[in-house]
């Protein structure tokens, strides 16, 4: 059962690797990079399980933490080109 | 089971270093390279690795994605297609996977108690650490307990180094420039109203 999940998973990540591969846009590969860090966060619970320990449980959690800020920073990179303190633009300086 | 994940997981890194060194548009190379960091990550996890994986997931996919992009953002989005031969760089990559191949040739079976590490200090540990500290992770009490002094140091250092760097980011210099930007901005709008 778990393994079954486990495979089909590996199999997600190969999948979102190809969409990596071949992204058209720069938000095609923003948002595979974000589904395979949620695809790490699930392997994690699903080893877990696999392996009668589901002890790791709340590291796959801060996993989740992790790549929510990453996914965060890179859009705000995109946006801002800054990280830090960002100069407020005025509106419709676009 | 577990050596089928683990194979399954090789192939899609090698899948993901073989696309790094194809693709010559540099944002997906970032992108790539984070998702590498993170299939190494699960590769630590079912080694039983959990902190190591942590650390390769925090700054390998978190914080070099970032540095990589502010990078780009400060030279260019594309590589510039190489003519040189690839033959020396493979050589020399080919003969360095070799030897740690033959550098593993001596080390004892994974997971072997008979190791010769895991005679010397280990077992002491494990009588213990159920009576001492009662922590269901040994390296966690050994670490935080035993080893804590030590921690409390390398927590003074990250934490410095964090202050540090939100130093740097929140952009003293930035600061610094700004009352002139702001002083030419008032004269615009002066100028334009």
């Amino acid at each position: 059962m778990f393994a079954i999940a486990a495979i089909a998973l590996l199999i997600a990540m190969f999948l979102g690797l190809a969409r990596l591969f071949k992204g058209p846009t720069l938000y095609d590969r923003a948002l595979a990079v974000n589904a395979f860090g949620t695809f790490t966060v699930l392997f994690i619970g699903v080893m877990g399980f696999l392996n009668q320990r589901p002890d790791f449980l709340d590291i796959s959690l801060l996993y989740a933490l992790i790549n929510f800020a990453g996914t965060i920073a890179i859009l705000k990179f995109f946006r801002y080109r800054a990280l830090g303190d960002v100069p407020q633009k005025p509106e419709g300086d676009q | 089971m577990e050596i089928l994940i683990n194979i399954l997981l090789f192939a899609i890194m090698v899948a993901c270093a073989m696309a790094i060194a194809k693709i010559r548009h540099l944002f997906a190379v970032v992108m790539l390279s984070g998702a590498f960091s993170l299939l190494a990550a699960l590769l630590f996890v079912t080694l039983d690795a959990v902190d190591v994986a942590f650390t390769e997931a925090a700054v390998g996919a978190g914080i070099s994605t970032v540095l990589m992009l502010g990078t780009i953002a400060l030279t260019v989005r594309r590589e510039k297609p190489s003519y040189r031969s690839s033959f020396v760089p493979l050589l020399v990559v080919i003969l360095t996977g070799a030897v740690l191949v033959y550098g593993t040739l001596d080390m004892p079976n994974f997971g072997d108690p008979n190791a010769v590490v895991h005679q010397h200090v280990g077992p002491e540990y494990i009588e213990r650490i159920p009576k001492e500290v009662d922590v269901p992770n040994f390296v966690t009490a050994i670490l935080a307990s035993y080893r804590g002094f030590d921690t409390l140091g390398e927590v003074a250092v990250v934490f410095t180094a964090g202050i540090g760097v939100v130093l740097l980011l929140s952009g003293l210099g930035a600061k610094a420039r700004r009352p002139k930007i702001l002083a030419q901005n008032s004269d615009n709008n002066e100028a334009s109203s």
